[in-house]
């Protein structure tokens, strides 16, 4: 990110919330939004025009699961481990998806394409087990499928 | 007059100032509520749960430590379901803590393994749930294993609070909180100034000094080393502790002996670089004062971990920091070109070993080329206080009934000024004794400065030298600094006279005494008796003002001609730049 772009962001915001109350977290929700995550550069700028340390930042962005540190990926799968899915076999599609993707739950795969997290409860159990990519639900998802339903949104890129 | 509370614990009536915690009230009669995440420096955090008391009339269990006893308040600190909520507490926090005991940083001095060992703790309870927290070296001052992190936040309250560094928080929460810089960056990289007070408060081996005793056992033993040591002012006046010895101790002459038992050749004394620090500061000072070609105020450049925080936080003051090395880096120097030449000893061979009470001089000793001012690294390895106690220890000398000896003496004996730099305010007070003098050639009646002395935070005051006021400051605790650097900032900005000629600046509180290598569980009732063990010995001198030092003469008239000399400069001076405070 260009230096430039990122001081003339940030002042604006700070110039919004300067002042008021609880600024800091509200100055991060807009980062949060406007990029999918609060990327340290920012962080960093946002420490010095804030006169707030930016230890203090991380303890902030870190403790409320909102914000993150990383960028999103272009697919965010949500497996649902609700109680219904948890008992048909919800573990075992995590494990799959890990398996194929080598990622981690709550990360980003490397090449950014796909973000993996495990969700409670999807409102659907009797299609239990259930994952969603993006806002396409899929129900009563066996293992060996898995596979293929990676492929079809890796594909679209 | 505050309001006294009456009330009961365990059945005995007392009367306490309104505000006193349930944990101090009970220690007024003799009863010990156990504590591990209390530590007797800082503010309760609440964190652990072991200091759990019982109060009548009330099902909620309450924390001593930050409970304040009140008026007709009957308090139980011991029953059988008190001790057993309390070993519970311990076996969780025990489910979370590595068993490394024998193998740690920390074993047999540990707040952790001693409550473990009271409450009578064999076996585990709980299954062990270990988080993968990598070890972070990479300060090559101390070592971070939040794994063996038990969360009590002693070390975030004074890297954030005290120190105004900033180095450490807690990170994440719940199950996943743990202690690290901000972002995935090495401690390293991170705004930490090295100054070990975390490793200092830390009750377990989360936070330790980089130990380096392996190293000087090794060249030690090796024939082509010429093995020369060092002693900070503050470590005489603290080892002690480690040894049974009464508070504030002043064990000089032993520890030549224990040093020369140890195999060192030479036994030297930091306190006599101090006296030529002071002979280039009050030099520094007068030059400043009288010519003007320098800015005022004059900011005292002696403590390594405020070198880095200057350089970090505040590189608009590198004008006013003088340029002088600290003691113990000057003292390296001379040891490897005034000593070896006057020795006939291959400055190639000698190691300098320095004891100090500090974890920042480990970084000290390599920070920058000036470091190197003899054609050699000037000192070899930096021990803190707590590691010395360890190697008296690993020999097998019975340091408490050993005989003095003295130091060997061309870089040795020091005056009084040269040993009360390890407290507040002491560097100060050298200095004005010797400026007194080079400015109007007198010497001083009384040479105490009882206003630049003592554990207030900030310490303004007035001397006057030769008619003119001076205005002196002494900060100590980083968090103190912010405050009289902005009344130099406020005044350069609006063109107005510089609030100080002086300034002096310790990063811990209470000075060297205070220091982030020092023996564990340090009050303000240490400080000031190690303190005051100091201010003892200054006073049992001869000769107290450094230029008064007649190996202090020897030294310029044999070898540095005169203070601010070009072989001075070369040798004893240095320079600074600004530095990232994240390098990452």
């Amino acid at each position: 990110m260009e230096e430039k772009a990122v001081s003339i962001e940030i002042k604006n915001l700070v110039e919004k919330w300067k002042g008021k109350e609880g600024n800091l977290i509200m100055i991060l929700h807009e980062i949060q939004n406007h990029h999918g995550y609060v990327p340290r550069d920012i962080s960093l700028k946002l420490s010095e025009m804030l006169d707030v340390p930016l230890a203090r930042i991380y303890e902030v962005i870190t403790f409320y699961n909102y914000f993150k540190l990383s960028p999103p990926g272009k697919h965010r799968i949500s497996v649902c481990m609700g109680t219904a899915c948890y008992l048909k076999g919800a573990p075992s599609l995590i494990e799959e998806i890990k398996d194929l993707l080598d990622v981690e739950e709550g990360k980003t795969t490397k090449d950014g394409l796909f973000h993996l997290d495990v969700v409670r409860c999807l409102g659907c159990c009797g299609l239990s087990p259930v994952l969603m990519i993006d806002d396409k639900v899929y129900g009563k998802v066996k293992k060996a499928e898995i596979a293929d339903i990676l492929a079809k949104h890796g594909k679209e890129g | 007059m505050a309001k006294v509370v009456k009330a009961k614990i365990n059945g005995i009536l007392l009367r306490v100032a309104e505000g006193t915690t349930i944990l101090e009230a009970a220690r007024s009669v003799q009863i010990k509520i156990p504590t591990l995440c209390k530590h007797p420096d800082l503010p309760a955090s609440a964190a652990c749960g072991i200091c759990i008391v019982k109060a009548k009339g009330s099902n909620k269990m309450l924390r001593a430590c930050c409970t304040p006893l009140e008026e007709g308040m009957e308090i139980t600190t011991h029953d059988p379901e008190i001790v057993e909520i309390r070993r519970t507490v311990i076996e969780l926090i025990l489910s979370n803590h590595p068993n490394d005991c024998l193998k740690c940083g920390r074993n047999n001095n540990c707040e952790l393994q001693k409550l473990t060992a009271d409450f009578g703790i064999t076996e585990e309870q709980f299954p062990q749930f270990l988080r993968d927290l990598p070890k972070d070296s990479s300060t090559n001052t101390i070592v971070l294993e939040p794994q063996k992190c038990i969360l009590c936040g002693r070390c975030v309250e004074v890297c954030q609070d005290n120190q105004d560094v900033w180095a450490l928080s807690f990170i994440e929460r719940g199950i996943k909180t743990h202690i690290s810089p901000a972002g995935q960056i090495q401690l390293g990289e991170s705004p930490c100034v090295r100054c070990g007070q975390c490793s200092a408060h830390c009750p377990t081996g989360a936070i330790v000094e980089k130990d380096e005793t392996g190293k000087v056992w090794d060249a030690l033993r090796s024939e082509g080393k010429y093995c020369v040591v060092q002693i900070a002012p503050a470590v005489r006046v603290a080892i002690g502790e480690a040894f049974g010895f009464p508070m504030g101790a002043n064990l000089t002459k032993k520890l030549y002996a224990l040093l020369r038992r140890l195999g060192f050749k030479a036994v030297f004394d930091t306190s006599f670089a101090a006296d030529v620090t002071i002979m280039e500061e009050a030099s520094e000072f007068e030059e400043r004062l009288l010519s003007g070609k320098k800015p005022l105020p004059l900011i005292t450049s002696c403590c390594p971990a405020w070198v880095d925080f200057m350089e970090k936080f505040h590189p608009d003051m590198i004008e006013h920091f003088s340029s002088c090395k600290s003691p113990h880096e000057i003292l390296g120097v001379l040891s490897k070109t005034y000593y070896a030449k006057k020795n006939n000893i291959d400055p190639a061979k000698i190691f300098n070993v320095s004891i100090m009470p500090c974890t920042a001089k480990k970084y000290e000793i390599t920070r920058s080329n000036e470091m190197f001012a003899s054609g050699y690294q000037d000192v070899d390895i930096s021990l803190t206080t707590r590691e010395l106690a360890r190697m008296i220890k690993q020999a097998g000398i019975d340091f408490t009934t050993l005989p003095d000896e003295e130091c060997d003496s061309i870089l040795g004996e020091y005056a009084g000024a040269g040993v009360i730099f390890g407290a507040t305010g002491g560097v100060m007070e050298a200095a004005l004794r010797t400026a007194y003098n080079f400015i109007t050639g007198k010497e001083l009646g009384k040479v105490e400065f009882e206003n630049v002395r003592g554990l207030k935070g900030v310490k303004e005051s007035e001397v006057e030298l030769d008619g003119k006021k001076i205005k002196i400051a002494v900060a100590h605790g980083l968090g103190n600094v912010e405050y009289v650097l902005g009344k130099i900032r406020q005044a350069k900005a609006q063109g107005k006279e510089m609030p100080y000629h002086f300034v002096e600046v310790m990063a811990c509180v209470g000075g060297c005494v205070g220091g982030g290598g020092q023996p564990y569980m340090v009050t303000d009732e240490l400080r000031r008796n190690r303190a005051e063990g100091l201010y003892q010995d200054d006073n049992d001198k001869q000769i107290r003002c450094s230029h008064q030092n007649p190996y202090i003469k020897r030294l310029y008239e044999e070898f540095l001609e005169k203070p601010l000399s070009d072989k001075a400069e070369n040798l004893l001076h240095t320079h600074y730049k600004g530095r990232p405070v994240y390098r990452r």
